[in-house]
């Protein structure tokens, strides 16, 4: 180590330096786990003390203990799912990046799904009254019923599907508004 | 001195506004025009009153005036001018003075315009804007005051107050805390702006409609007035999210752009409802429908805008954007409940008279499909919404703090945007009124075939992922459809008079502004949606403590450290970098410099990632400076982020088809003048 | 200007009722959750003069309460509580460790005062090296899933201390670390005169 370069830039940041050596030791005795088994964790939890922020970019002390107790449980041999109950345990369910499929929380994953299907009722048996009140249609061709009948103008790429662009675009552009 | 005139004119202005609250509704009620025009002239005379004092605030923050307790918070010695300056919206009280300005800039300069068609909607639109105004005001004038100054009270105690209490002594420190390194950021400094003017735009398509709902106008004049300032607020709007992104990106030093964070989604939400109404007031403008739909949308967007604004800065929601605990909470609260209900009982009231003109004839026509993009901008909405209250109801129920994050979000929105982006290919097809499942499969079949390879070229290619197979089809569908537009739409105009390609896509895009230049902001939106697939589904991340010298492998490059520097910097920070060389094989691509900050005075640290970015993928390394760094080893997470650039991309392009799209239209004067 | 002839004018009919009740309902239901969630944001919860709510902390092995390993706030009534919440990241909390073991020695004759240290958010390892450094001899024991600081403070910032009468009525809220034992005992004392 040279001499000059002492400079463990920590040394403003002291919150760390007393809790980071002894950490490491624990977990030595056992091939250490690397930072990207950590983080493969880490970032499915939530900080427990800083809102919203995953623990694998979160930089405070308390963070890098949770990172170093992940390590710590994995040189252990536990599994992910062991590892996030006992977050969930000691830290409550606010670790998770998302609310435990339990209790009242089953609201947060059922009630966007019904209110969007209840939206599509509505909207479709809006669609149905006033199909309902405009029976009489402007142009012959309006049969918008999905009974399936007749054939698809096989080569519609005529002249005359073109030509009723044309003069749609004409019109759209002249109303403009 | 300055200060307390500062105040005063807060004061001053806080009167006027109420004043021309009630000039307009006795105006009204009275029918006299004198009364409205006095309430007009109050309300333009708002805009240069506030300015005045935020030019005075503006002055007090660059001349460091630290016995300011919002001066002091927020600047410091060391800080650069247009930081200073910027400053002005770095904190919870001087946003709001940006705020207030950015409102009664708006709503002077909507009074300002010719009136005599609209005589009746215009005590209306001064009545909302006005009460908006004299509420922000009045946060500024009781909780949130910028002119605040430091006072040592008898008991040894610092407080900021605007009058001395009884036996205290001013204080003045000899310098600031500085502006939180956050904020020092380019992003950072527009990004606020541009949000409040998006949020503060919104207030004024809404005060039409208000006006328009009071007065018992069941036209769609409102919207027509209105128009540009909804464009314009979506616009800024807009920018600001994308603002917001890049900031995160640069600065956030973790690999993403955006976290789904409850102030993130906040933002979002009045956007989703905006770009809603953006689509339907076409419908009502062509077809006379969906007027009581129009009338709730623009509700909506700003009772979210509102809302949102409420759940940052009141401390109901804690998130690394929130403003520090405020006591503007329970008056926020009252005016949200006082629009919510006045806006929903009025909507209630006139509901029978917004039925449509004309009604829905096909389910294939393009107003039943803009209608499904409404309905799944609202089932975006749902979900986002739902999932920042959620947490608030099992904190009540349970007592307990659940976190609602990216997974959830992810899940529940990706297939409504999916079903979006086909949307976004489908309905150009149709056409308004009477298109048929015939007249739209004849339009779709040929776009369809080229974007029907895609996932087969793709899968040929190695891209297995059916979420990106999928993806990246709809986003060639999306490019195909609306180039065969312009192409088609250039045919037809080279068919009328015989010019070359582009003179004919200059005249083609110049006959009609809004259709084209809407066009071309689908385009940037899925260009944008390439980004967002790419760095969604194949980021890929690694870290490891590196020895000078040794390397680290991701996606085939192979990054090795060099050295490390560290250095005082002239603003008062200790940069530490670390130099990094790229290859990719044996080839030398260059050297990134990924560093970290520390803000002596603030004790404060800050991340920035050395980025390599090209169109295929980013390199994106961070110096961790939360681990143990020293000059022979650090610790580098190395993130790659493929196609992320197209995000950005898509944002320019989207500002260029915005400007098409807002461009005034050569008869526009004409015609308003005619109506 | 462009609207087409009125095909089929649409009956004029209201908002429906039903509709009407549903939408006041989810209205107040959505302000009434922002104002409980207001009122919720209030630091700390508890004010002083409110009864505190049971609630049982899990000790650390060593750390026990006469030998049990677990300790509930209702069945120390007769006694004065000391709540500290502390964790071993937290630099300020080092400040006033070896005070609160002080104080509490000096009250440890007495049988009339409890002190209870939580911890807070914290890793067991280095929680337990914490409370060696300080040479901790209160019972202490971790705030599993964060239950108890909930009780007191939304957003709780370590250390915090709250002291409980024999009533179990909250009487002193300490944010931040006290400064001497001096301090701790001027908070403590008056509580014991009444006996």
């Amino acid at each position: 180590m040279k001499t000059k370069n002492i400079f463990l830039l920590i040394f403003f940041f002291q919150l760390f330096a007393a809790t980071l050596i002894p950490s490491i030791a624990v977990s030595a005795q056992q091939p250490t786990p690397s930072d990207d088994e950590v983080n493969a964790i880490a970032r499915q939890l939530y900080c427990p003390v800083c809102e919203n922020t995953p623990l694998d970019v979160c930089p405070t002390t308390a963070c890098h203990q949770w990172r170093e107790l992940i390590r710590q449980m994995l040189a252990e041999g536990k599994s992910e799912a062991e590892i996030k109950q006992y977050f969930v345990d000691y830290y409550g369910a606010r670790v998770l990046s998302e609310p435990p499929r339990t209790g009242i929380n089953w609201l947060v994953y059922v009630v966007p799904p019904v209110a969007f299907l209840a939206g599509v009722t509505l909207l479709f048996r809006a669609f149905t009254t006033w199909k309902r009140l405009t029976k009489e249609p402007i142009t012959g061709a309006d049969h918008s019923s999905s009974s399936g009948s007749g054939p698809e103008p096989a080569e519609g790429s005529g002249t005359a599907v073109d030509d009723e662009y044309v003069a749609r675009l004409e019109e759209e552009l002249k109303k403009r508004n | 001195m300055l200060a307390q005139s500062g105040f005063g004119v807060f004061v001053l202005t806080f009167l006027l506004a109420l004043f021309s609250v009630g000039a307009a509704v006795v105006g009204y009620f009275d029918k006299s025009d004198r009364w409205v025009e006095a309430a007009r002239r109050a309300m333009q005379l708002t805009f240069p009153l506030i300015s005045l004092a935020t030019l005075m605030l503006a002055y007090l923050l660059v001349t460091g005036h630290y016995e300011l307790q919002y001066v002091y918070s927020v600047t410091s010695n060391d800080m650069p001018f247009y930081l200073k300056l910027t400053a002005l919206w770095g904190g919870q009280a001087g946003s709001l003075v940006l705020w207030s300005w950015l409102m009664s800039a708006f709503a002077s300069a909507v009074t300002l315009r010719k009136w005599e068609r609209d005589r009746e909607l215009l005590p209306w639109v001064i009545v909302v804007t006005s009460v908006t105004l004299a509420f922000f005001l009045s946060l500024t004038i009781l909780y949130e005051n910028p002119f605040a100054r430091w006072w040592q009270t008898t008991g040894g105690d610092f407080v900021p107050r605007m009058f001395a209490p009884a036996g205290a002594v001013p204080i003045t420190p000899a310098d600031g805390q500085g502006l939180n390194p956050l904020l020092r950021h380019p992003g950072m400094i527009i990004h606020p702006p541009m949000l409040y003017l998006g949020f503060v735009a919104f207030v004024i398509p809404y005060a039409f409609a208000i006006a328009a709902l009071v007065t018992g106008r069941s036209d769609d004049r409102w919207i027509r007035l209105t128009r540009r300032w909804t464009l314009v607020a979506w616009l800024f709007l807009s920018l600001g999210l994308v603002l917001g992104m890049r900031w995160a990106y640069d600065v956030l030093g973790w690999g993403g752009y955006w976290g789904w964070d409850p102030v993130e989604i906040s933002a979002l939400m009045p956007w989703l409802t905006g770009t809603a109404f953006l689509h339907s007031v076409m419908i009502q403008e062509k077809r006379g429908m969906f007027k009581q739909w129009n009338m709730l949308l623009i509700i909506l967007t700003y009772a979210l805008v509102i809302f949102g604004t409420f759940l940052t800065r009141s401390g109901v929601l804690s998130s690394v954007h929130a403003f520090s605990q405020s006591a503007i909470g329970p008056m926020f609260f009252a005016f949200i409940g006082i629009t919510f209900v006045t806006s929903v009982a009025l909507l209630i009231y006139r509901w029978k008279d917004l039925r449509a003109e004309v009604e829905m004839k096909s389910l294939f026509s393009r107003e039943a499909l803009f209608l499904l993009n409404n309905l799944l901008f609202m089932g975006v909405l749902i979900v986002c919404f739902w999932g920042v209250i959620f947490p608030l109801i099992s904190e009540l129920v349970t007592g307990q703090k659940v976190t609602v994050g990216p997974p959830f979000y992810l899940r529940a929105n990706g297939p409504l945007f999916g079903a979006l982006l086909a949307l976004m290919g489908i309905a150009p097809l149709s056409a308004w009124g009477r298109s048929t499942y015939k007249t739209l499969g004849r339009a779709l079949w040929k776009p369809s075939i080229p974007s029907a390879i895609v996932p087969v070229v793709l899968a040929i290619l190695g891209v297995h992922n059916w979420i990106a197979l999928v993806g990246f089809t709809l986003v060639a569908f999306v490019i195909f459809v609306t180039l065969f537009e312009f192409w088609r739409g250039v045919r037809s105009q080279q068919k009328k008079q015989k010019v070359n390609f582009l003179v004919a896509l200059w005249q083609l895009a110049g006959r009609n502004h809004r259709r084209y230049g809407g066009y071309l902001i689908h385009l940037s939106m899925v260009v944008m949606a390439i980004g967002i697939l790419g760095i969604e589904l194949y980021q890929t991340t690694t870290q490891k403590t590196l020895a000078v010298g040794e390397d680290i492998q991701i996606a085939g490059y192979t990054l090795r450290f060099d050295s490390l520097a560290q250095f005082p910097y002239t603003d008062g920070r200790i940069v530490t970098r670390a130099a990094l060389s790229v290859f990719r094989g044996d080839k030398f691509l260059g050297n990134l410099y990924p560093r970290y900050d520390y803000y002596t005075a603030s004790g404060q640290p800050m991340t920035i990632a050395g980025v390599r970015s090209t169109l295929a993928d980013d390199l994106y390394v961070v110096l961790v400076n939360w681990e143990n760094v020293s000059a022979a080893q650090a610790p580098f997470k190395v993130y790659h982020n493929p196609l992320v650039n197209w995000l950005w991309i898509g944002s320019l392009m989207f500002i260029f088809g915005f400007l098409v799209a807002a461009w005034p239209e050569r008869e526009d004067e004409k015609r308003e003048g005619k109506i | 200007m462009s609207q087409e002839p009125n095909t089929t004018p649409a009956p004029k009919r209201g908002v429906p009722l039903w509709a009407q009740i549903l939408v006041w309902i989810g209205l107040l239901g959505l302000l009434g959750l922002l104002a409980a969630g207001l009122l919720k944001a209030k630091n700390p919860i508890l004010s002083i003069g409110s009864s505190v709510p049971d609630f049982t902390l899990t000790l650390f092995s060593g750390y026990e309460y006469n030998g049990a390993s677990e300790v509930k706030l209702s069945d120390l009534s007769d006694k004065v509580v000391v709540i500290n919440f502390w964790a071993s990241w937290c630099q300020p909390c080092r400040t006033e460790a070896a005070d609160l073991e002080t104080a509490w020695r000096s009250y440890e004759e007495t049988g009339q005062v409890v002190f209870l240290g939580v911890d807070y958010v914290d890793t067991e390892p280095e929680a337990r090296e914490y409370m060696t450094e300080f040479n901790l001899s209160y019972p202490n024991g971790p705030d599993m899933g964060t239950r108890i600081s909930q009780i007191f403070n939304r957003n709780l910032g370590v250390p915090e201390t709250y002291v409980v009468d024999q009533q179990g009525v909250l009487r002193f809220i300490q944010i931040g670390p006290f400064q001497s034992v001096a301090e701790i005992q001027a908070i403590i004392d008056p509580l014991l005169v009444g006996r």
